[in-house]
């Protein structure tokens, strides 16, 4: 087909808004330059060592053990971050009381704390000696230098995230519609798992991917507290870490490419999902 | 079964919504309380549905006192200015929410509750409507989805907030008949509120105006234009 027969089709195409083509074009270029650019070199840097290579570093039972807790660790915690973040951005929404505005900024802070400071102030607390500690040691539920420990750490890290994208939904949720369902007879209960929940699933998604792929790629504040024994509290990004001081660039890289697949897929998936649901209620 | 307000008193803050309002209506009436933005309709229709409680004063519903009872337990249904429909939900499951979530002791058989959606989709002129999704109708459309959706527990009051006021004339003044059959129908008692006299003359029995949290004038329409009770009243239906 020649050019001219394509034009006017794609003239009638032409959406409403203008600037698509250009907007698009500059997002790309910067998505590129930011994200893809950095992370592709990963990928050429593993590629270096060949398969059999490749899986002897990123497959290895130690590589293994550290993707189970690294991806373990951070769904429990996004999904403790799940309920206590929304727990929290119901607070903030819906009670007004002195210091609310304090308790918001509260919230910020794992944000803006550089994550060592968080991960020794945890460790401080959690540790045999520690605050919490020692309180909950002889109770038999250690908490620091276990998984339980990284679990902390994380829901520490991820918190915002879920209270963040939560909080601005509940807050545009109209009156009027949890009004119609109490008319229509349905107890608080009915009303928050009928309408409230489903209205804010997707915002509740979303906040847990954003915990979720910020916990599997959380270094700082887990170290303190991991203990870092191999196959028992090691995570992912340490044992990169780890093969960056020896000097085995392809091996890290190759841990790295695994840990990238298993994220983008997962918030692929996320992602998906949330697109599926919204058409059905579009 | 009548509504009985008495001396029913609401402030916010300092400022009177409601200032020591009573009105009778009888069974089977149908109601229009009417005045500016701001003179406490809203206020009146909320506390009547349970939606909001008075300072002071009763509501009786026939010779029951409902005064302290939530809205959920009062038997009526509510039609809100937006629609206020569940939008995650089917125009179907709009409709049976009152059913479906009965427990299970109280609730209709599957069929059943279908049967009660799929007259009441023809009650409100939508059938075939069912599958689809408030954000794919348009506004007339979603408020008979609301109308209907209020009905399906069969209440025996039917409160309605400006109905019409977001919609355009045409589809406004189709709505407006819709209602005033259903109302006779079904043999409803229904209260709604507008701000706007001509609609509140062509479709009430008796029309209440309402100024500043007081009631000027409860009477018919017809009544109302012969022997306005204030210069407020002349002045407002003029
Ligand atoms: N939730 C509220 N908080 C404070 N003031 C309110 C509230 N609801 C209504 N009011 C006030 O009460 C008065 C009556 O309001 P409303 O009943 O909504 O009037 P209408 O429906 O006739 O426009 C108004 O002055 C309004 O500002
Ligand atoms: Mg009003």
């Amino acid at each position: 087909m020649t050019a001219a027969a394509l034009l006017p089709r794609l003239r009638r195409k032409r959406s409403a808004m203008p600037g698509l083509g250009l907007t698009l074009g500059i997002s790309l270029l910067w998505l590129s330059l930011i994200v893809l650019l950095p992370l592709s070199t990963v990928f050429v840097k593993s590629a270096g060592i060949g398969w059999d290579g490749f899986w002897q570093a990123a497959g290895s039972e130690r590589a293994m053990a550290a993707y189970r807790l690294s991806f373990g660790a951070a769904f429990v915690a996004a999904l403790i971050n799940l309920v206590f973040g929304l727990l929290v951005a119901w607070v903030l929404v819906r009670y007004h009381f002195p210091g609310r505005r304090l308790l918001g900024a509260v919230v910020d802070l794992p944000f803006a704390l550089p994550t060592a400071v968080a991960g020794i102030a945890l460790t401080t607390i959690y540790s045999q000696n520690g605050l919490v500690g020692s309180v909950l040691a002889p109770l038999g539920l250690p908490i620091a230098y276990r998984p339980a420990g990284i679990v902390i750490a994380l829901v520490f890290v991820g918190l915002p995230f879920v209270v963040r994208t939560v909080e601005p939904v509940l807050e545009q949720l109209s009156k009027e519609v949890e009004e119609a369902a109490i008319t229509l007879g349905a107890t608080r209960r009915q009303t928050f798992l009928r309408i409230i929940l489903p209205a804010i699933a997707p915002a509740l998604a979303t906040g847990f991917s954003l915990a979720f792929a910020r916990g599997a790629g959380e270094y700082g504040s887990v170290i303190f507290i991991a203990g870092n024994m191999p196959y028992r509290t090691e995570i992912a990004p340490l044992l990169i870490i780890t093969q960056l001081e020896e000097y085995d660039y392809p091996g890290a890289a190759a841990i790295a490419v695994v840990m990238l697949m298993i994220s983008f897929t997962m918030l692929l998936v996320l992602n998906a999902l949330q697109v599926w649901q919204r058409r059905r209620s579009a | 079964m009548s509504i009985r307000v008495e001396e029913v008193s609401k402030r916010f803050s300092t400022y009177p919504a409601l200032a020591g309002v009573s009105l009778e209506i009888v069974d089977g009436e149908f109601v229009a309380l009417l005045g500016p933005s701001g003179s406490g309709k809203t206020t009146l229709l909320r506390i009547i549905a349970g939606l909001d409680f008075p300072d002071s004063g009763v509501i009786r519903f026939g010779d029951r006192d409902v005064t302290d009872d939530p809205a959920a337990k009062r038997g009526i249904g509510f039609v809100f200015q937006h629609y206020a429909l569940f939008g995650h939900m089917s125009v179907a499951r709009n409709i049976a929410f009152g059913l479906d979530i009965l427990p299970r002791r109280a609730r209709p058989a599957r069929a059943e509750i279908e049967a009660r959606v799929d007259e009441l989709l023809k009650l409100v002129q939508l059938e075939g409507y069912g599958e689809r999704y408030p954000a794919q109708l348009s506004g007339g459309q979603r408020q008979r989805v609301a109308l209907a959706r209020a009905l399906a527990r069969n209440p025996r009051f039917l409160l309605l907030d400006e109905p019409f006021g977001a919609l355009d004339t045409k589809v406004r003044r189709e709505l407006r008949d819709a209602l005033r059959i259903i109302h006779d129908e079904i043999g409803l008692t229904s209260i709604f509120v507008t701000h706007d006299h001509e609609e509140a003359f062509a479709l009430a029995d008796r029309v209440a105006i309402l100024n500043a949290g007081r009631i000027e004038q409860f009477a018919a329409p017809a009544e109302i234009l012969e022997r306005p009770a204030s210069p407020f009243v002349t002045s407002f239906v003029a």
